[in-house]
């Protein structure tokens, strides 16, 4: 254990179960959510905290959709106190309209977003459709990779988006039962000094302040609109700074430091797989194995999708011949979107590298050491050959032959 | 619990704070601003609104300017009832936990437009009804989409003419019946539900003070005569309110814990449905021969649903 502020218990928790706690921990002051897999437990949880009294007095508001979740959210951080809920795939599909108007009225409401499939075909398991589908919706977008972030994360999400500099709603993003019902060991502090790292929350201009009225969601058509929307752009570009300086706090709180950018064996890699999600644990048994037998590979992951760390990817990358992106996602009539990031990230900054897109893991479909080595030799074959040998789009462990579009 | 305002005559309700200010952009005769200000006015406490997407919503606060001397919001169409529900259950959580923004008693009030309350946001509605937040749905009912330039909704009556039920060669309108949403309401189990008028000012502001003293939801329901879509002249708007209510097409009434029916208002003597319809642009067509079927057969629900409310009230059921 390092030597940190806070006393900590290891227990065995699962993702829903450490997002849920997390929630308890913040004393949170309305949670207004809708059941949904695989993100149900975080909501069946906090029942029971609420059940057992457990729960600070917060209101818990079990609305009947999650447009409705979502509504009720925005209501209530513009009332002025603190708000979380939990979401999956359809559900966030069906909020989506709402996620525009939280970020639009700089509301610091915080979700668990537990990543699933987007139908049709319907597919409760995990892939990253949701969260690309909310990619432009204004919110700051982490990404853990496990229980222990889920839990960690929740902390830095409250106490960056409640910030006054940044004032914005922050979703926590994990693998559908990859993360979410797999239990692991978590270290958690005790309730006090969980509290004790975010504080309470008092609200900015709240409507409940009734000597000073407010007025949120107002109209504004071309005079202002333009306007109104790059602030808020430049809010949550500059949010990095605020995550940036979060995650050092953390770190000397909890021992446990986080980058806007995760990597591993970069420095000297000649290729590199950029990835979110479950998957970065899988990637780096790989690494770690390749690495064993003499090649340079190494592994890039991306904690904050949104604002994207354009400077530290570039940073990380820099040393690499050939780089795979790895897209949960399907593309749907381009490259995937974290593909996208990076070669607009190589562009920028004049870096002229291999780069090459995989889709993986779409409705839960297993992505295995095996197939992360098979990356890293299509990588191997285009570092050799001084070229992109290999489909620019490729799958991994797609049944039957290669749907090859490109 | 708050002390209730007292306003006995225009006087009173002419000297009380203005909580909803001139200078919005509704039409010239729009009853939407009449009955906000009516409503608003009837209480002295905090009032938090949320306001669903519509005339009244796009009218009032046209950044940087907001009609709205309160706390105000606006998210969407469907969500207004689910938008102030989290407002409420803030306020509630803050007063637990002993740190409230304000000192003052504070009631929550959502506006919705009958598309924002009949149709897209009914689920909404229903919802935060079934949850039992302490909060008032006003339907400002100006039975059709009005703000996107007069579209039937379930709110619209039989044989009225909107754009998209447009009267023709061959149809005379609208062909559904007018839903029930009182009657919906009171189904929720509401304590209280009420239709309001705001020609008839004082009935209106005694069931809003009745609405505010209640513990959980309430349901009003208010006519809101649209001078633009019902196409009659501005001045016309509070005349046409009478009419809708001598009438009988829109009853006064309410109904307390889920069932006991009171009406408020019995005209001396009733109006025809027929008079009703030949003051507005929207049922000219009915006077064509071949559609006057359609003010008989509208008369004759008219009267059984006088008849009907008369009688549980008088059953006190």
């Amino acid at each position: 254990m390092a030597n940190t502020k806070a006393n900590q218990t290891r227990v065995v928790w699962d993702g829903n179960m450490a997002a849920a706690q997390a929630l308890r921990q913040a004393q949170v002051d309305v949670v207004a959510a809708y059941p949904i897999t695989p993100s149900t437990p975080i909501v069946q949880n906090y029942s029971q905290f609420v059940a057992d009294g457990n729960a600070n007095d917060g209101e818990f508001v079990m609305v009947e959709s999650e447009h409705s979740a979502m509504s009720a959210c925005v209501g209530a951080s513009a009332g002025g106190g603190r708000v979380a809920t939990a979401t999956s795939s359809q559900g966030y599909a069906l909020m989506v309209e709402v996620l525009y108007q939280a970020s639009g009225m700089r509301l610091p409401i915080i979700m668990n977003v537990v990543n699933r499939a987007l139908a049709s075909p319907l597919n409760i398991h995990g892939d990253h459709s949701d969260m690309y589908l909310g990619r432009d919706a204004g919110w700051i977008n982490l990404c853990a990779y496990s229980p222990q972030e889920v839990y960690d994360l929740n902390f830095i999400a409250f106490k960056t988006g409640e910030d006054l500099n940044v004032r914005l709603p922050v979703a926590i993003n994990q693998d559908g039962f990859l993360t979410s019902h797999t239990a692991e060991v978590v270290e958690h502090f005790s309730d006090e000094d969980a509290f004790g790292f975010i504080g309470s929350y008092v609200g900015k201009n709240p409507m409940l302040d009734g000597e000073n009225p407010v007025t949120y969601g107002a109209q504004t058509e071309g005079e202002w609109h333009f306007e109104h929307k790059m602030r808020q752009n430049h809010a949550l570009v500059n949010s990095l700074d605020t995550i940036r300086a979060n995650f050092k706090k953390y770190a000397e709180f909890s021992g446990r430091e986080y980058h806007p950018v995760e990597t591993y064996l970069t420095d000297d890699a000649e290729e590199i797989i950029v990835c979110m999600g479950s998957v970065f644990g899988t990637t780096q048994i790989t690494v770690d194995q390749l690495r064993a037998s003499g090649r340079k590979v190494g592994l890039v992951g991306i904690r904050v999708w949104r604002p994207f760390p354009k400077e530290d990817l570039a940073a990380a990358i820099k040393n690499a011949k050939s780089i795979a992106a790895l897209d949960r996602s399907c593309p749907m009539g381009t490259t995937g979107a974290l593909y996208n990031e990076v070669a607009a990230v190589l562009v920028e900054n004049g870096m002229s590298k291999n780069l090459l897109n995989y889709i993986y893991g779409l409705g839960g479909r297993d992505t295995t050491t095996e197939h992360l080595s098979g990356i890293f030799s299509d990588l191997k074959a285009c570092s050799d050959a001084g070229k992109r040998t290999k489909p620019v789009v490729q799958t991994i462990n797609l049944r039957g032959k290669m749907l090859s579009f490109y | 619990m708050s002390d209730i305002k007292q306003i006995k005559n225009l006087k009173d309700f002419s000297t009380s704070v203005e909580r909803f200010q001139g200078g919005h952009r509704l039409c010239p005769g729009c009853s939407h601003s009449i009955i906000v200000r009516e409503m608003l006015n009837a209480t002295d406490d905090n009032i938090c609104v949320s306001t669903a997407t519509g005339c009244l919503e796009v009218c009032t606060a046209i950044y940087p300017y907001t009609s709205w001397d309160l706390s105000w919001i606006h998210i969407g169409f469907e969500n207004a009832a689910a938008a102030i529900s989290g407002t409420e259950a803030m306020y509630k959580a803050l007063q637990k936990k002993g740190r409230p923004h304000s000192d003052k008693p504070t009631k929550f009030v959502a506006f919705g437009g009958d598309g924002g309350t009949y149709d897209i946001g009914f689920q909404s509605l229903s919802g935060a009804v079934e949850r039992g937040h302490d909060f008032i749905y006003v339907c400002l009912d100006n039975e059709g989409y009005m703000n996107t330039g007069g579209q039937r909704s379930s709110s619209t009556p039989i044989g009225g003419a909107t754009t998209t039920s447009p009267a023709g060669k061959v149809s005379y309108g609208e062909k559904r019946l007018k839903k029930d949403m009182v009657q919906i309401m009171a189904a929720h189990g509401c304590e209280f539900v009420a239709q309001v008028a705001p020609s008839k000012w004082k009935d209106l502001v005694k069931k809003t003070q009745r609405a505010y003293q209640a513990s959980g939801p309430v349901y009003i329901n208010a006519v809101s005569p649209c001078p633009t879509e019902w196409k009659f002249a501005p001045e016309k708007s509070m005349e046409i309110c009478d009419l809708a209510v001598d009438s009988c097409v829109f009853p006064l009434y309410q109904i307390e814990d889920g069932h006991k029916v009171t009406v408020t208002y019995k005209p001396k003597v009733k109006k025809t449905v027929e008079e009703y319809c030949a003051a507005q642009g929207r049922f000219k067509h009915l006077f064509r021969p071949e559609f006057s079927h359609v003010i008989e057969d509208w008369q004759k629900r008219v009267d059984a649903t006088w008849e009907y409310l008369l009688k549980r009230e008088e059953a006190g059921i």
